[in-house]
């Protein structure tokens, strides 16, 4: 077995001076947010005279608080849908050995290709028919949908995994589908379940896109479009700004930093199937 | 962490055990329905407007053949936005895979603090990219962190105005787009790293392998499921990309950092040229394809030799 060398100890250093570099990016946007007005010293140097009052002031100026909690409802709203819809549907498609079953299965992870660019227009008409502009449900049921190509993918491919007999023993038990589907095979796929909970919140806090294009220009908006109009009306005073963008990710950032673990095996067992 | 390669076939377990008439077949109706409305149905109907001069306004429209198709290439900001597109996919495709596979690498191996390490690496993936992006901005700008920097180490010189010259902007995009989203293929490296036999490499090494020939003969064939998952995962986020574009030169200078994404936008809702946007969406959907098609024949036929 290879032994831990001076070698490896000098690999160990330089990949940590690379990770303390990789993360100036992140301490900048701290370091400037404290910072007080036309404060003189740059990104690398500390101001003595640090201050809170950006935090404060882009609070309210930038009507942060009200975009937050829609960012949570988007979220949270869009990523139970899919959740729901995509588990309910795998389990056909994963049990299923028709031509037409396969067919519908490469219907949805043909989605995975699809930009959201080509839909945009047609969708934005339809919308607007419907009365949904500017609405949070709009994007609630864009985010949903657009998460269900990866979501039906890997729930599919975990049941598929999943052998057949338990469900098999309780429907020769009496039990009916829906009751064999949400005891027994939904709590088998936990590990899927987690991973699409984890990528496709991630996603639609951070997504800019939609919101952008469903919610701009009115008063229900997310955070990132939030940010969006703060920095379109300040941006020359990047400690306010700064100080913005900080609330803006911190919840991702403190979420982020206590589950790293369960969040980083989330993205990677995205692979899986 | 189990990799499956491409062209691997094995017959799941679960697979057409159950008589087809216990399988409840109408469990995919809700996901199906809201996935018609959200996505099938607006893609089509974008893909067949893409012919007509629709303007989404009135009901009515007429088949123009493919004319949004030459308006497209015949307009500056458009065919820029195609150019800059490919070339951005490229760039960050490229140098986002070499170094996340390096760092994989070194994470992989017996360092003590590879996991504290592994989450510092992950955590601008997490980012919103349109923050991420605010502040590459603040960092590039004239007197910026990155200027402040190469003057200090005496390559003043070097320092400049990234975002305001046009032959730098787009590469200063490609530069923030790999500084995010560098942690996540290295994640995915690590995952195919953690599936290779310790003892294949254990027994490499007992045949005078150094660690050049690891990596190459007996590691990155193994890995290749990785390979595969993080090019497609970059090339189509390269090619999509909005968000750091928007925040750190929205196009600018002039179209010197223009993308598909960021024209499509400015045509539909600027000039209001509704066909002409949808035919770059179109263009943007077949780019895409072709990428992917080609990389799944490339990597899964490499598996077989």
């Amino acid at each position: 077995m290879k032994r831990y060398t001076r070698r490896t100890a000098l690999l160990e250093a330089l990949i940590i001076a690379v990770a303390l570099f990789y993360m100036v990016p992140l301490l900048a946007l701290v370091n400037v947010a404290l910072k007080p007005k036309n404060s003189p010293t740059s990104a690398f140097e500390f101001d003595p005279n640090l201050t809170w009052s950006n935090f404060g002031t882009a609070w309210q100026q930038g009507s942060l608080g009200g975009a937050l909690v829609n960012s949570a409802v988007v979220a949270f709203c869009s990523v139970a849908i899919s959740v729901v819809l995509a588990s309910l549907a795998a389990y056909p498609l994963a049990r299923l050995t028709r031509r037409w079953s396969s067919l519908v299965y490469y219907l949805f992870i043909g989605g995975l290709l699809l930009p959201a660019q080509l839909a945009l227009l047609p969708l934005y008409t339809t919308m607007r028919d419907l009365g949904l502009l500017g609405s949070l449900a709009s994007v609630i049921l864009i985010s949903a949908g657009g998460q269900l190509p990866f979501s039906v993918f890997l729930y599919t491919s975990f049941m598929r995994a999943l052998p057949a007999d338990y469900e098999e023993a309780a429907l020769i038990d009496g039990c009916g589908p829906v009751r064999a589907f949400f005891h027994i095979v939904l709590p088998l796929v936990n590990a899927a379940t987690g991973t699409i909970i984890v990528l496709n919140a991630v996603g639609v806090w951070n997504d800019f896109f939609a919101p952008l294009i469903y919610l701009s220009g009115t008063g229900q908006v997310t955070a990132p479009i939030a940010v969006y109009n703060f920095v379109g009306l300040y941006h020359a005073e990047w400690p306010l700004v700064f100080a913005s963008l900080c609330m803006t990710v911190l919840p991702i950032l403190i979420t982020y930093f206590l589950l790293q673990k369960y969040i980083i095996r989330g993205f990677a067992g995205g692979l899986k199937g | 962490m189990t990799l499956k390669t491409p062209g691997q076939s094995d017959r799941p377990p679960g697979r057409g055990r159950l008589r087809a008439s216990q399988v409840p077949w109408w469990f995919m109706l809700p996901a199906l329905a809201l996935y018609l409305f959200i996505v099938v149905v607006p893609t089509l109907r974008g893909g067949f407007f893409a012919f007509t001069d629709w303007n989404g306004l009135r009901g009515t429209w007429q088949f123009v053949g493919l004319e949004n198709f030459t308006d497209v290439f015949g307009d500056r900001r458009s065919r820029a936005a195609l150019q800059n597109t490919v070339i951005l996919a490229l760039v960050v495709t490229i140098v986002q895979n070499a170094i996340a596979l390096a760092l994989a690498l070194a994470l992989d191996g017996l360092l003590k603090t590879r996991s504290a390490l592994r989450v510092l690496f992950f955590a601008p993936v997490v980012l919103t990219p349109l923050v991420a992006g605010y502040i590459w901005s603040y960092l590039l700008a004239p007197d910026g962190a990155v200027n402040v920097l190469l003057r200090s180490v005496g390559l003043g010189g070097l320092a400049h105005d990234w975002l305001g010259d046009p032959s730098t902007a787009l590469f200063s995009v490609c530069a923030a787009i790999v500084w995010q989203f560098t942690g996540y293929a290295m994640v995915i490296y690590l995952a195919g790293l953690a599936g290779v036999p310790t003892d294949l490499v254990e027994a490499a090494r007992i045949d005078g392998a150094g660690p050049w020939r690891i990596f190459w003969n007996v590691k990155l064939p193994l890995i290749n499921g990785a390979i595969v998952v993080n090019l497609l995962l970059s090339v189509i986020g390269g090619l999509k990309q909005f968000d750091q574009v928007v925040a750190m030169t929205n196009g600018g200078p002039g179209v010197a950092s223009e993308t598909i994404s960021t024209a499509i936008l400015k045509t539909a809702f600027s000039s209001g040229q509704y066909p002409k946007s949808i035919a770059l969406a179109v263009l943007m959907t077949i780019l895409i394809a072709v990428v992917a098609a080609a990389q799944y024949r490339l990597t899964s036929r490499r598996v077989e030799v």
